[in-house]
C-alpha cells in the first residue's frame, strides 16, 4: 500500500491506496470528489482532467503514489464559495453542455488553457488545444464559444485589474 | 491493471539501485505510455521506479548554441523554453505538438526515447540533430542510441539522464499526424549547418526511426523542395499498417520532407 499526501481544493489530506490505484479513482473513491469523471481506459477522452501543480492532467494516467506530495485542484474546486467560475457561467450561458459527462475535463483544460493563453485565444487555437478531450453530444461548436467568451471576459478582468 | 509496487527515486543512483533488486522493474517518467499500456494489461512490471522527481535529470540549459535537456523535462516545458527557441525553434515546436496538451504536460524527453515508439517525434530530431544522448554508464551519438521499434542501446538498468545537440542553423519539423492517435504516420526532420544536411524519418520506418540519406545527398547540391522531386522513397523499408500503407507512407515521407526544406530554405514547394 501507498501513503498518499496531496493538498487537494485547498485542503490536505492524507490517505491509502494501493500502488497501482489511479489518481482519479483516489479522488472519486476515498475523497469523494466524484466530480471528476472517467469516460474511458484508454486515456484518449479528458473526462478526468484535474490540476496538477497547476497544469492540467489527465487524472485517469497517473497513480496516486505518483501524485503523492503534489496540489491538485478538481472541478469541484473552481467553486469553493459556490459561486461559479467564468468556464462554468460561459458553459451555461453559451449551452456548451447536453449530457454534461465530459464538462468537468472540458472546463477544467480550458482553465490551464486560458492561463497559458494571456493574450486571449481565437477559434483555432481553442480546437487545437481541446484535442485530449472528447464530447460525444455536443459536436464542440458551442464548448468553442464557451472558452473564448470566457477567455474574453476573463482577459478583460485581468486588464481591468492590472 | 496488475499489481505492481510503486518507488520515488530521489538520485539517479537511488533508480539504479532500485531497478537492480526489482525482479521485473520498468522506470516510470511521464507515464504517457507506460500507464495506459499497463491498464490495458499489456505490461506488468512488478516494480515502478519513479524518476520524475530527481532534480538532476530536469530542466533545459542553453550555453551558447549547445543545447542539454534534461531527462524529465516535460514536452510543454520544452516547447515554451524561450533561449531554445531562438535558436532552434524545430524543436519547441516539435514538442508543442506532440500528443495532446494534457500529454505534453506529464510527458517527458527521456521517457519518449527510452521508450523509442517508430511513431514517436523526438527519435527523428535527436538523429537528424546528431545528439548526444547522456546515461547513467555512458554517452552515446543518437544513431548508436535508437537500435529498432521499441528497442535502444539502453541496459535494464541504465538510466537517460539528458540529450545534448549543438542547435543547427536551420532546422524544421514536419509531420502527417494520425487525426486519432496524433501518432506521426510519416515526419521528417531536417537541419542544415553549413554543407552539413541531415534528414531523419519517423513514424513510417519499419525498424524505426532512420536517416533518409538520399535526400540528404540530393539535398547537399540544391538545398530546395523541388531537389527532392525525384527521389524515390523505398516502400519495402515502411511499416504498413491499418493506418497506412507502405506505399503512402512513402509518398508521405517525401511530402513531409519537401515541407521541411520548403520551410528552412524559404522556397515554395
Ligand atoms: S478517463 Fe481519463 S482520458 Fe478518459
Ligand atoms: S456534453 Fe455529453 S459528452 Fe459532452
Amino acid at each position: 500500500m501507498a501513503k498518499v499526501e496531496l493538498f487537494v481544493n485547498g485542503r490536505a489530506v492524507t490517505g491509502e491506496a494501493e500502488d497501482r490505484t489511479l489518481l482519479v479513482h483516489f479522488l472519486r473513491e476515498n475523497l469523494g470528489l466524484t466530480g471528476t469523471h472517467v469516460g474511458c481506459d484508454t486515456s484518449q477522452c479528458g473526462a478526468c482532467v484535474v490540476h496538477v501543480d497547476g497544469r492540467a492532467v489527465k487524472s485517469c494516467t497517473m497513480l496516486a503514489a505518483q501524485a503523492s506530495g503534489s496540489t491538485i485542484t478538481t472541478i469541484e474546486g473552481l467553486s469553493p464559495n459556490g459561486e461559479l467560475h467564468p468556464l462554468q457561467v460561459a458553459f451555461r450561458e453559451n449551452h456548451a453542455l447536453q449530457c454534461g459527462f465530459c464538462t468537468p475535463g472540458m472546463i477544467m483544460t480550458s482553465v490551464d488553457m486560458i492561463r497559458r493563453h494571456p493574450n486571449g485565444l481565437d477559434e483555432a487555437t481553442v480546437r487545437d488545444q481541446l484535442e485530449g478531450n472528447i464530447c460525444r453530444c455536443t459536436g464542440y461548436h458551442n464548448i468553442v464559444k464557451a472558452v473564448l467568451d470566457a477567455s474574453d471576459k476573463m482577459g478583460k478582468g485581468a486588464v481591468k485589474a492590472a | 491493471m496488475y499489481e505492481t509496487q510503486y518507488h520515488r527515486a530521489a538520485s539517479v543512483e537511488e533508480a539504479a539501485r532500485l531497478m537492480g533488486e526489482a525482479e521485473d522493474g520498468k522506470f516510470l517518467a511521464g507515464g504517457m505510455t507506460l500507464i495506459p499500456t499497463m491498464k490495458q494489461r499489456l505490461a506488468s512490471p512488478s516494480d515502478l521506479i519513479d524518476l520524475r522527481r530527481i532534480e538532476a535529470l530536469k530542466g533545459v540549459t542553453v550555453d551558447g548554441r549547445t543545447v542539454r535537456i534534461g531527462a524529465v523535462t516535460t514536452h510543454y516545458d520544452v516547447s515554451t523554453n524561450e533561449e531554445l527557441a531562438k535558436i532552434c525553434p524545430a524543436i519547441t515546436n516539435l514538442a508543442g505538438h506532440i500528443g495532446d496538451p494534457q500529454v505534453r504536460n506529464m510527458g517527458t524527453i527521456g521517457g519518449s526515447i527510452a521508450n523509442n515508439d517508430p511513431a514517436a517525434d523526438y527519435p527523428s530530431a535527436l538523429l537528424a540533430l546528431d545528439a548526444t544522448i547522456i546515461t547513467s554508464q555512458r554517452s552515446l551519438p543518437a544513431s548508436d542510441f535508437f537500435i529498432g521499434l521499441f528497442e535502444t542501446a539502453l541496459q535494464p538498468d541504465e538510466i537517460v539522464v539528458a540529450v545534448e545537440f549543438v542547435a543547427p542553423d536551420k532546422a524544421a519539423y514536419k509531420k502527417f499526424p494520425n487525426p486519432a492517435s496524433l501518432y506521426a504516420m510519416a515526419g521528417v526532420f531536417v537541419a542544415k549547418s553549413g554543407d552539413n544536411i541531415r534528414v531523419a524519418v519517423t513514424g513510417a520506418g519499419e525498424g524505426g526511426v532512420f536517416r533518409l540519406k538520399d535526400a540528404e545527398a540530393a539535398l547537399a547540391g540544391n538545398f530546395s523542395p523541388s531537389a527532392l522531386d525525384s527521389l524515390a522513397v523505398d516502400p519495402d523499408v515502411l511499416l504498413s499498417d491499418m493506418h497506412a500503407s507502405a506505399d503512402y507512407r512513402a509518398n508521405l515521407v517525401k511530402v513531409m520532407a519537401k515541407r521541411a526544406v520548403a520551410e528552412i530554405s524559404n522556397r515554395p514547394m
